[in-house]
């Protein structure tokens, strides 16, 4: 038996976006069936065909109304993730996982969101106080910036990381979307002076330590490796795909585990290096989860980029730069593009293995997309044909 | 202010808490200690418990500083620490909590400038909303 069937076996053919700002007019629905079309279009796919559907369970936008609307046929798989930002990965995953197993042909993953312009999660206390939240909450850490900030002040403590190599991650982040025309931070330079002297939203992290609050929507299409060659978009196959929910984690606020700074990204690591034909020096290009800057030297040390406590000084000397150890979040990322629950990255990811990104990564052949880190999570290794 | 949620696994821990006592849910089967409490000891999968009293000790593990936006009865506050104390009996023991001046001083009343990480402190009981928990002072 082949004990990594899903390997190369689906790939995505297809990506769509509607443009991102803090305010759009459309509904989330609407917005949804622009990017699905879109997507379908660059894959040269008729919605007809479009048989599978995969989402986060945050999204308020239901597959009945979607398909309905951009006028898929029978539709055989339908899969919905939990758990915020730590969806989007996995949409990917389960929609290979189907048309890997025949359990449809045309799969189309989406994200629709209206968070510029619309409320807060936090802010919604009649359903704020689910376990372990009310552990939580009721004291002040009400925000998931106030949860990350913990595990931000104590990583500082453990591993001596600096508030400038906070500013550097930032900073590349920015540096991506000043080339990128479609980010909300286009021509928008960051220094560290602008950095450092930013107001704090909840110490130690500053204004540019969180990311966009944004409008917008997008999605991908995807197919199995052999109907991939005849489509009019140039495939970018799903090389290995993981989830992690670790043994005894308790979400954002994972203060109760042995070590709450090795989260969610360490589990699904496992799962996706065990399923891959390379290892973490052999990628090219990142996609990382960036909801907050500290999630990504937490993930680059989860995913193996370094060792533990070591993700900070991997920002060091341009190092998630361009031209750095690992070029990271290519179209500004959450920070800078645009703050969409991650799924901008996964087609950013696309974009880098097709050649197209406007930060584009020299003779990119792989690439590295991850879900939110400190929450259950999800990953997958992306491979030009 | 929001009001601590009392559900069936956690509602032990705030009647204790109003006697002033800070106890923690332990397996009866294997004496496993849980926070935030659950129905099942993930250890043996015992399903009957007791509460057993703290010391009521413990050191800072980390904290934040929230600053607006924040709801508006926080926002009045803020800044104001939020610590994450681990208890002297076990590190795995990480309670979130205010830190205070004093028993029943408001949640700013400790200059976050300070806190720092490991210093001692010992449970003071607050009420929130006709609720009591654990707050934190600093130990000498």
């Amino acid at each position: 038996m082949n004990p990594t069937p899903l390997k190369d076996r689906a790939a995505i053919v297809g990506i769509g976006q509607t443009e991102f700002a803090k305010h759009l007019e459309p509904s989330e629905k609407a917005l949804a069936c622009r990017a699905i079309a879109m997507a379908l279009d660059d894959a040269g796919i008729a919605a007809h065909e479009v048989d599978a559907f995969a989402a986060y369970t945050m999204e308020a936008t239901d597959e009945v109304e979607i398909a309905k609307a951009v006028g898929a046929g029978d539709v055989t798989f339908f899969s919905r993730v939990g758990f915020g930002g730590g969806g989007s990965c996995a949409t990917i995953g389960h929609l290979a996982m189907a048309i890997a197993t025949g359990q449809a042909s045309v799969g189309v993953a989406w994200r629709s969101r209206k968070r510029g312009s619309g409320p807060r999660p936090w802010t919604d206390t009649v359903n704020q106080l689910a376990t372990p939240a009310q552990w939580t909450r009721p004291f002040g850490l009400l925000r998931p910036v106030d949860e990350i900030a913990v595990l931000t002040r104590r990583y500082m403590h453990e591993y001596g990381m600096t508030r400038e190599q906070l500013g550097a991650v930032a900073i590349a982040c920015r540096n991506r979307a000043n080339a990128n025309p479609a980010a909300i931070m286009y021509e928008r330079p960051l220094t560290m002076d602008d950095y450092l002297s930013a107001r704090m939203i909840s110490d130690p992290l500053c204004l540019f330590d969180n990311c966009l609050e944004t409008d917008g929507a997008l999605a991908v299409v995807m197919v199995s490796a052999e109907r991939a060659r005849d489509c009019r978009g140039e495939p970018v196959y799903v090389h290995a795909f993981g989830q992690g929910l670790p043994a005894q984690h308790h979400g954002m606020v994972n203060y109760w585990n042995d070590d709450p700074l090795a989260g969610p990204s360490w589990t699904a690591a496992k799962q996706l290096w065990k399923h891959a034909d390379f290892g973490p020096a052999d990628v090219d290009v990142a996609q990382i989860y960036d909801a907050f800057t500290p999630l990504i030297p937490l993930s680059l040390e989860g995913y193996g980029f370094c060792g533990k406590g070591e993700g900070a000084a991997f920002a060091d000397d341009g190092g998630l730069e361009l031209s750095g150890r690992l070029p990271v979040n290519t179209s500004g990322g959450g920070l800078s593009e645009a703050y969409v629950h991650g799924f901008n990255l996964i087609n950013e990811g696309v974009r880098q293995l097709r050649g197209t990104s406007t930060n584009q990564v020299a003779g990119a052949s792989t690439c590295l997309v991850t879900a939110g880190e400190a929450v259950p999570t999800s990953a997958v290794l992306l491979r030009r044909g | 202010m929001l009001k601590p949620l009392v559900d069936a696994d956690g509602a032990p821990y705030f009647e204790y808490a109003a006697k002033g006592e800070l106890r923690m849910q332990t397996c009866a089967n294997c004496g496993e200690v849980l926070f935030p409490p659950r129905p099942m000891c993930p250890r043996c999968q015992g399903i009957e418990f007791e509460w057993k009293l703290m010391s009521g000790r413990g050191h800072v593990w980390s904290f934040a500083v929230p600053r607006p936006p924040l709801l508006p009865d926080y926002a009045a506050l803020a800044p104001y620490p939020v610590v994450v104390v681990e208890l002297a009996e076990d590190r795995r023991l990480r309670l979130v909590g205010n830190l205070v001046a004093a028993e029943g001083a408001a949640i700013d009343s400790v200059d976050p400038a300070t806190i720092e990480i490991g210093q001692p402190v010992r449970a003071v009981f607050q009420e929130i909303e006709g609720l009591f928990v654990a707050a934190w002072t600093p130990d000498e």
